[in-house]
C-alpha cells in the first residue's frame, strides 16, 4: 500500500545517490490545448516521461503549451536542442515516442517523416 | 472527449492558463442520489460578467490563434445530455469555479476514464501549483494534496524516474480502492 511516507524514504535514498540536474539543455514541448488533449496528448506526454526515465536522459525539460492553431495536426510535439532550431512534429502518437527520443533527442537526427515545421532563431 | 478525466485535465489547464497557483478538484460519485459531480475551483484571474455570460459559446475564447474554444461547451453539452448542468462562477481577480453535474447512471454519461493519468499529468506539468484532489465514491474517500507530496520530496523533481513510478502506483492504487479494489 503506497503512502506519502514512501516518498520520504525514497528521497533519502536518492539524495545520497548522484545529484540529478534538470537544466534546460533540451526542451520538449507538448501541445495540451483542448484539441491536443482530445487527440491524445495525455498519453503522448506519459510516453515521453516514461521514455526519458527509461533511457535515463539528463538535461531535458518537458513543458506544455496551449493550442497554436494547427489543431488538425495534434498531437504536436516540439523539440529544441540547446542552441538549435525548434522542430515541430505533428500527429504524434505514443508509439512514435521511443523512436523520436532515441533519434532526435539522443542522436540529433531529425525524424523527417513527421516534421511539420521548423523555426530558426 | 470520450472520458471525463480529459475534461478535468482541460479545465485545470484553463485554470493554470489563467494564472492560478491554487487549484482544487472535487469528484463525487453518489449512487444513492444518482449524481456525479465534478467541481474545479481556482484562484486565477477570473472572468468578467460579460465573458462569463458567453463562455458556453464555442466561438468564445481567450485564444488569439483560433476563434474556437471547445473545452467548456463540450463539457456543458455532456451534462445537458445527462439531465445535468454546468454552473460557472467567477470573480475577476479572485478566481473561477466550474461545478458540473450529471446523472450518474445515465446511459450517455461518459466514463470518468483514466483519472490517474490525468492527475499524474497535472502534478508533473504544474509543479508550482498547489493542487488538491478529493474523490468520493459513496462513503469512500481519496484525498491528494500536492503540498504534502512536495514536502516529502524536498528538492527531488517529480520527473525523477522512481518518483514518477511511485506517483503512478500511488494514484492507481488509491483510486481503485474507491471502487472496492485492494
Amino acid at each position: 500500500m503506497k503512502t506519502v511516507e514512501d516518498l520520504k524514504r525514497l528521497r533519502e535514498k536518492l539524495q545520497t545517490d548522484n545529484q540529478i540536474r534538470h537544466a534546460a539543455g533540451t526542451q520538449i514541448i507538448v501541445g495540451m490545448g483542448t484539441c491536443g488533449i482530445a487527440a491524445g496528448a495525455r498519453e503522448v506526454l506519459s510516453a515521453i516521461l516514461d521514455e526519458i526515465a527509461k533511457a535515463k536522459i539528463q538535461d531535458v525539460n518537458v513543458t506544455q503549451t496551449g493550442c497554436i492553431g494547427m489543431c488538425e495536426q495534434e498531437v504536436l510535439v516540439d523539440i529544441v536542442k540547446a542552441g538549435g532550431p525548434r522542430i515541430s512534429y505533428g500527429k504524434v502518437t505514443p508509439d512514435f515516442i521511443p523512436k523520436l527520443i532515441s533519434e532526435h533527442v539522443v542522436n540529433d537526427r531529425i525524424v523527417e517523416e513527421r516534421v511539420i515545421g521548423k523555426i530558426t532563431k | 472527449m470520450h472520458e471525463l478525466s480529459l475534461h478535468v485535465l482541460d479545465l485545470v489547464e484553463n485554470s493554470t492558463g489563467a494564472g492560478a497557483d491554487k487549484v482544487t478538484v472535487l469528484v463525487e460519485e453518489n449512487a444513492v442520489q444518482d449524481v456525479l459531480r465534478i467541481r474545479i475551483e481556482d484562484n486565477g484571474r477570473g472572468m468578467d460578467p460579460v465573458l462569463l455570460a458567453r463562455i458556453r459559446d464555442p466561438f468564445v475564447t481567450t485564444r488569439t490563434v483560433r476563434k474556437v474554444g471547445l473545452g467548456i461547451p463540450l463539457m456543458d453539452m455532456t451534462t445537458r445530455m445527462c439531465d445535468g448542468a454546468l454552473q460557472i462562477e467567477s470573480t475577476p481577480g479572485e478566481g473561477t469555479t466550474v461545478d458540473a453535474f450529471w446523472r450518474l447512471g445515465h446511459l450517455d454519461r461518459p466514463p470518468l476514464g483514466d483519472m490517474a493519468a490525468t492527475l499524474k499529468t497535472i502534478l508533473v506539468m504544474n509543479p508550482e501549483v498547489h493542487f488538491r484532489y478529493r474523490h468520493t465514491v459513496g462513503e469512500k474517500v481519496f484525498a491528494l494534496d500536492s503540498a504534502e507530496i512536495r514536502t516529502a520530496l524536498g528538492d527531488l523533481p517529480l520527473t525523477q524516474p522512481e518518483v514518477l513510478d511511485w506517483i503512478d502506483g500511488y494514484l492507481k492504487e488509491n483510486l481503485s480502492i474507491l471502487y472496492g479494489g485492494n
